[in-house]
């Protein structure tokens, strides 16, 4: 796939020649498989887990007790619920960003962020779709939808269109595990338990890694990356003409569905930034995912949130420049929904935009929070393309308001508590890194371990054309990813790879790449 | 109601996009009139609009540009046309009426095809006018119909919305479920639990209904309200709730103005009809071209809209309502409410 990648094919026995590198791959995506489990783990899942059943019994409530319960009236009849089936959703297109776009584009560096993107699009898509239950009023009859199908309403296409990304999403997180599967019996060996052995040799479709068998894998890969772009793209198109096919000034809004596809990536993006940077920490990956990671993803994250800036901009001002229908922006701006769109403004907008442009702040930290700030603001901004347009009144001019109630803060709460529990127990059960990627990748960690300051040397030293081994033993670096040493103690894998001998070929730069 | 009054969104913006998204079309403005030979229906848009009337077509699109301004045009020409020729001008097929004017008043294609044949089943074409003049406000619709259906006070299936014209004067006006012949909740409902029946009337099927509130998101009118909890005491009945009669709701599912069709199909009057002191609401029949109120008024449907220049509400949406207002005392639906 990668006819750029640093190391030459392997032939059909390579799993007999592991580099030191696939070595340390190996050990650092299964140590969560392996270790036991800490103190603060079970903690952090029985405290998600409490979450999450306290959100089943407020549906439990509001089934019994009706939708009243959860703040809903005439004048706001859809409210948190859908905002948050639009809001979750769409970061699982973050997913599809990384792993699809960056892996039709030959971006080798997302290797260690597939997994994690691709799970946490699993895990959101899963919760997102979940949000529908509790979002209709006689969720028994949900598969009324099938039986009695009107296939002229929004609805219908919208329930067709998420149950097709779902499975996509399925089968696009399936497919890369087939290799790592069949590597992670071998690699654990004894350490591996018997059924896991079993139920892992039976998903892993008899992977022996012969070169018949890895361009299956990597045709199905680039068809199915195909694929999940423009389906993910109609999810969220279909997703916005439940709002823009109905005669609501505020939903029925031509910019609707480029207005949620940008949305859906930007706020995908920024949730793959904070999955990652939990993770990082917490399963020691700091070797693999690196500072330069975050940078490019928050690129791509502020990139993404000017073109949702326009987009705001562009369905407001239009609008509110002709002075038709403007009473929902007059709310928005200066209105009862001022405050939650001004913090979308800030946190949304303002924040990551500082961070990203600014050195000073462009580091893990930084963007992590900036991320973490874009996800909820996002969320918020949904509530704020939802409310205004189904408070208004159209007749006379008493608006409507929606209160929240302790049902839906608790259930919302409940959808944000089983992301991280799905992921937190999907990563105990499969490996963290795609292994199979980030061995055919080569150690490309090593080349991203180079910091921000050394890259500018980089950028100067090869427009003058000189050998950036030079460089790198000439300029500073960050004592933990160059020296040799872990200094936090917490990779117990030999850092082997950072030694230039062992994998010479790994520090080749390609100039396409460090770009 | 619950409603509290609230006039922070009473500005000058809102006052624009009323001219879009609120208006009855069929304020009397004569200069705003198209000249009358503009009117007439083209032969291309017969083509699409589908919408056919025996001997002749008549374009949909040229319907809807008239329904609400055909009379204020033939007002404005000076021409005193009987509405009656709505009816012979419907049955010959023709495009343009006798006196030259290619109006079809505020017809619907619905109106139109219901009168061009009136022998053709069903037997009846359910329809309301409410005559404004009348209307002081009180609220007894509301009262009536709330009682009949055991509503809570929050659903008001007849609505009385208090409004301001240009003049700062306030007029009530009563706001049932519109029975559009294009409905768009039908449209948008995905289990089809919404359906229109033979007679015009625009039902909900409680059984059906997966309470999702898309039909609440897409009616122009606001006259879908939703059963959001299960307080409601409901007298033990023998009889099971029916989409005609919803009696008792289903909590979790939507619900609206049945128009009473168990009652006009038995020959009474709906409640909020039989209900109020003033007479404004008359219950009407295409078919037979007959309107009726609570005090026993009855008119000549097809001639008590002519003369009255009966609009009907949000014209611009397409939907062909079937519920037609008389406005009358200064009354300019152009501009809109400031209170409700």
């Amino acid at each position: 796939m990668d006819k750029n990648s640093p190391i030459p094919p392997r032939d059909d026995n390579y799993s007999d020649t592991e580099s030191a590198w696939a070595v340390d791959v190996r050990d650092a995506a299964t140590r969560g498989m392996t270790q036991k489990a800490s103190r603060k783990w079970w903690l952090a899942i029985t405290l998600l887990s409490l979450m999450v059943l306290a959100g089943v019994y407020a549906w439990y409530y509001q089934l019994k007790h009706g939708m009243a319960s959860a703040g809903y009236n005439d004048q706001a009849f859809w409210a948190v619920y859908i905002a948050d089936v639009i809001a979750f959703i769409g970061v699982s297109y973050g997913g599809a960003v990384i792993s699809a776009i960056l892996r039709l584009t030959g971006q080798s560096w997302r290797a260690p962020l597939t997994r994690i993107a691709e799970g946490m699009a699993l895990a959101t898509v899963i919760v997102g779709a979940m949000f529908i239950f509790p979002h209709l009023g006689r969720p028994e009859r949900f598969m009324n939808i099938v039986y009695y199908a009107n296939w002229s309403s929004p609805l219908v296409w919208d329930f067709l269109a998420i149950l097709t990304y779902t499975v996509a999403t399925i089968i696009f997180f399936y497919i890369p595990l087939i290799p790592d599967l069949a590597i992670v019996n071998r690699h654990l060996g004894s350490a591996n338990s018997p059924m896991r052995r079993k139920v892992y040799s039976a998903l892993s479709l008899n992977w022996m890694g012969t070169k018949r068998q890895r361009r299956l894998l990597h045709s199905s890969l680039t068809l199915i990356s195909l694929v999940i772009i423009p389906l993910a793209v109609s999810v969220h198109s279909v997703l916005s003409w439940a709002f823009a096919l109905t005669s609501r000034p505020g939903w029925a809004e031509t910019v609707f569905p480029p207005y949620f596809v940008i949305a859906a990536l930007y706020s995908g993006t920024a949730l793959v930034i904070v999955t990652a940077a939990a993770f990082r920490s917490g399963y020691k990956l700091q070797r693999f995912i690196t500072q330069r990671h975050f940078v490019r993803i928050g690129y791509l994250m502020a990139a993404l949130g000017l073109v949702y800036l326009y987009l705001t901009f562009a369905d407001m001002a239009t609008e509110g420049y002709t002075g038709i229908t403007t009473g929902w922006i007059t709310q928005t701006v200066t209105g009862r929904y001022a405050i939650p769109f001004w913090i979308y403004v800030l946190f949304g907008e303002l924040i990551p935009i500082v961070v990203v442009a600014f050195k000073k702040f462009r580091n893990i930290k930084g963007l992590t929070f900036a991320a973490g700030g874009v996800v909820v603001a996002l969320w918020i901004k949904r509530l704020v393309i939802v409310l205004p347009p189904a408070t208004q009144p159209l007749i006379g001019s008493f608006w409507g308001s929606y209160h929240f109630t302790w049902v839906s803060i608790t259930i919302t709460l409940a959808g944000v508590a089983a992301v991280p529990l799905i992921l937190m127990v999907m990563f105990r059960l499969i490996p963290i890194l795609s292994i199979e990627e980030m061995e055919e990748a080569g150690p490309i960690g090593s080349i991203e371990q180079i910091s921000d300051k050394t890259e500018k040397y980089q950028d100067k030293l090869l427009a003058g054309g000189r050998n950036l081994e030079q460089v790198k033993t000439k300029t500073p670096s960050s004592g933990l990813q160059m020296s040799g040493v872990d200094p936090i103690g917490l990779a117990s894998a030999p850092t082997i790879s950072v030694n230039p001998t062992v994998n010479p070929g790994g520090f080749s730069i390609n100039p396409g790449e460090i770009r | 109601m619950s409603t509290s009054y609230n006039n922070e969104t009473n500005s000058t913006s809102s006052e624009r996009r009323d001219r879009k998204y609120r208006s009855f079309s069929l304020s009397p403005k004569a200069n705003d009139e198209p000249s009358c030979g503009a009117l007439a229906c083209g032969a291309d848009d017969s083509e699409s609009c589908g919408i056919s009337i025996p001997n002749g077509e008549v374009s949909r699109r040229n319907l809807l540009k008239l329904i609400g301004k055909g009379a204020a045009a033939t007002v404005a020409a000076g021409v005193g046309v009987e509405l009656l020729t709505y009816r012979a001008y419907a049955q010959s097929g023709s495009t343009t009426n006798p006196n030259g004017l290619g109006t079809n008043g505020n017809m619907t294609p619905g109106m139109a095809a219901a009168m061009a044949d009136p022998a053709a089943p069903p037997d009846h074409q359910w329809a309301m006018v409410i005559d404004l003049r009348n209307c002081d406000g009180c609220g007894s619709c509301t009262a009536a119909c709330q009682k009949a259906h055991y509503l809570t006070p929050d659903q008001t299936w007849i609505k009385v919305f208090a409004m301001t014209n240009n003049d700062g004067q306030t007029y009530h006006m009563p706001r049932p479920c519109m029975q559009c012949e294009d409905p768009p909740c039908l449209h948008v409902c995905p289990v089809e639990a919404t359906f229109r029946t033979d007679q015009g009337v625009v039902l909900v099927n409680q059984d059906r209904c997966i309470g999702c509130r898309m039909c609440m998101a897409a009616c122009p009118y606001e006259a879908r309200y939703f059963n959001w909890t299960g307080d409601v005491q409901y007298p033990t009945t023998p009889i099971p709730p029916t989409p005609q009669a919803p009696i008792p709701q289903k909590l979790g599912t939507v619900g609206k103005c049945t128009f009473c069709v168990g009652n006009l199909n038995n020959g009474l009057l709906s409640e909020c009809a039989s209900g109020c002191p003033m007479g404004a609401i008359y219950n009407a029949d295409l078919k037979t071209d007959v309107a009726v109120n609570g005090l026993g008024n009855t008119v000549k449907l097809s001639t008590f809209l002519y003369d009255n220049d009966a609009v009907t509400f949000y014209p611009e949406q397409d939907t062909h309502p079937r519920v037609w207002y008389i406005v009358g005392h200064g009354q300019n639906l152009e501009t809109n409410s400031t209170s409700a």
